[in-house]
């Protein structure tokens, strides 16, 4: 059940994007940095979390989930540190996913040769 | 003077240009996008369930899932098959976190060519970066105003 | 003052080409001098693979009409990149005087065009005109690294991978009989993903001026060919000959004619090469052997940078028009 609410709800937003994609002059850059901002503001009005309930990786694969995780971190830092908190609290909970593409990224530049 | 692409022919063309654009099968995207998307977002759910079965808590096998993800894609992007699977899937391959990957290593890949450091890392994040930087920014009003107002 | 040139002395007497595998595997395959074998020739960057194409065609050229670099006078040659690395790079490995032409696509008939007044005007005698284009090299510069999934859009073009260069002199089996050369026209398009609109206006300006100043009409040559409009310009391209009172004649885009429709190119190929690759592996040997007698050649070039495009301004065009005319028998 997980694993079917996961594909359609992930296949939807991707749906959404492909038509936005399509009928708009928008580029796919565009539409990341959109849906990041979108599942950020969601994350600030307690919605996305639910999604994540429910739909499990359909919510939590696309990249709007950056946005999500990045906002909960600033919003626990606060509650944590104030202020100060707001600074470091983003970034250190998305560190992992950051870290990975610094680090695949690094890695497979330097071991692969682009086909074109 | 009316510069020459302000000029009434010149409106009348833009829209004869627009006219004339070859029909997209906006349907049949949508669905390959809709099938690309849903099963990485599958194969996301498989791993997260399969890494909770060895008792790890939802947001670290979260989180593993992530990287597994990010993982997957800077491979087949090095391979140069995930270029491949775009072409198919359009939104289904650039908005889960695997596009995220491929818009890193692609640059790393490619202006590795001009060095590893003004080339490869400096350039690496010339198209995920903005999502980087809004992703932050957004977090940090969104989250600021939640936190402090409500 | 807006002239054509009407020339007596100036000749094509041999052409080269050298593409990729793509191109090979297009409906023209059999005809270019080469096809290379994958897109990085053995080289270490597209850049160095791109002029490799491009010093080939030019010595290929050379060997088939039997010249040494001393018979020439000048090499013209232009490609799409930032400075001219692959014309300036190609042209370092030959002692022959050199300048880079930058017309982007439209740089074949623009290098032929000043190289055939050259010789008209009794300044020299032997002239190598050439351009190239990269796929890769065009994407790293205009666009997206080569391994990011994008997915084109149906107006957009396939940048070629293809070196062609020719040799002008004072005999020849073809001659270069007409000269036009383009302004920069510019209806206001916006769109980098439809460059043959964008250019299509410039097309068409060169065309009814060339037709104008000679008081000739489309059907006076067997066949008008437009560089690398694709499908979506050339509509466009007809939409404004239509509207005008200038007829229509026997139209082809180089563009068109380089991939089959199983390749997926979308809107047809672009580049520097094209014009160049399908004027020297497969307009000139038709000219030769009389199949067609008279060709308007029309390379259309996007005068635009990547920088003129993210600040959001148009894309002026241009397109420079060379009549190539078989040397009859007497």
């Amino acid at each position: 059940m997980n694993y079917l609410l996961a594909f359609l709800f992930g296949g939807l937003v991707c749906a959404a994007g492909q038509v936005v994609l399509d009928k708009s002059k928008l580029t796919q850059a565009d539409l990341m940095v959109i849906l990041v901002v979108v599942g950020s503001l969601l994350s600030a009005l307690g919605l996305y979390k639910p999604l994540v309930d429910t739909f499990g990786a359909g919510a939590s694969v696309p990249v709007s989930n950056f946005g999500h995780v990045l906002t909960q971190g600033v919003m626990e830092g606060y509650a944590k540190d104030g202020f100060f908190g707001v600074f470091a609290g983003g970034v250190t909970k998305a560190a992992a996913v950051l870290g990975a593409a610094i680090l695949f990224g690094f890695t497979a530049g330097l071991l692969f040769r682009p086909k074109g | 003077m009316l510069r020459e692409r302000e000029s009434p022919q010149a409106k009348r063309y833009a829209r004869l240009v627009e006219q004339e654009k070859p029909r997209v099968d906006v349907g049949g995207n949508v669905l390959k996008a809709f099938v690309v998307g849903g099963t990485i977002c599958l194969i996301g759910e498989v791993i997260k369930t399969y890494l909770m079965s060895f008792g790890l808590s939802g947001e670290v096998a979260g989180v593993w899932t992530s990287i597994a993800l990010v993982f997957l894609s800077a491979l087949l992007t090095g391979l140069g098959i995930y270029d491949e699977i775009a072409r198919f899937g359009g939104a289904g391959s650039a908005i889960p976190i695997t596009g995220f990957s491929n818009s890193v290593v692609a640059p790393a890949m490619e202006f590795r060519s001009e060095g590893a450091i003004l080339g490869l890392a400096a350039r690496m994040f010339v198209i995920a970066g903005p999502v980087i930087v809004y992703g932050l920014v957004s977090a940090t009003v969104f989250g600021l105003i939640r936190s402090v107002l409500f | 003052m807006n002239k054509t040139f009407t020339l007596k002395n100036v000749y094509v007497e041999e052409t080269a080409s050298v593409v990729g595998p793509t191109e090979g595997a297009g409906p023209l395959g059999d005809l270019y001098d080469v096809v290379i074998p994958d897109e990085i020739y053995g080289e270490s960057s597209w850049e160095k693979a791109e002029r490799k194409m491009l010093i080939e065609s030019i010595g290929l050229c050379m060997n088939k009409a039997g010249y040494e670099p001393a018979d020439f006078d000048m090499i013209l040659a232009g490609d799409l990149s930032g400075q001219l690395i692959s014309a300036n790079f190609a042209a370092r490995d030959l002692p022959i005087p050199f300048a880079g032409i930058y017309g982007a696509c439209s740089t074949f008939t623009l290098t032929v065009g000043m190289g055939a007044l050259l010789i008209e005007g009794g300044f020299m005698d032997r002239v190598i005109a050439g351009a190239s284009s990269h796929h890769e090299t065009a994407e790293k510069t205009f666009r997206f690294p080569t391994e990011l999934g994008v997915q084109r859009k149906a107006t957009a073009t396939w940048t070629m991978s293809g070196a062609a260069a020719v040799i002008l002199g004072r005999s020849g089996p073809v001659r270069v009989s007409e000269v036009t050369f383009g302004r920069v026209v510019d209806y206001g398009i916006k769109d980098a993903n439809n460059l043959g609109a964008a250019m299509a206006p410039a097309a068409f300006d060169t065309l009814e001026r060339h037709l104008k100043n000679l008081g000739k009409r489309p059907e006076d040559y067997d066949l008008i060919a437009t560089g690398d409009l694709g499908s979506v310009g050339q509509i466009m391209l007809k939409h404004l000959m239509g509207d005008s009172s200038m007829g229509s004649g026997n139209l082809t885009d180089c563009g068109l004619l380089v991939y089959d429709t199983r390749q997926d190119a979308h809107a047809g190929a672009s580049g520097c090469g094209a014009s160049a690759c399908v004027f020297s592996s497969h307009f000139f040997p038709l000219l030769k052997k009389g199949h067609i007698r008279r060709l308007l050649l029309l390379a259309t070039g996007a005068l635009f940078g990547l920088t003129t495009a993210q600040q959001k301004e148009s894309i002026p065009s241009t397109s420079h028009a060379i009549c190539f005319e078989r040397v009859e028998e007497s």
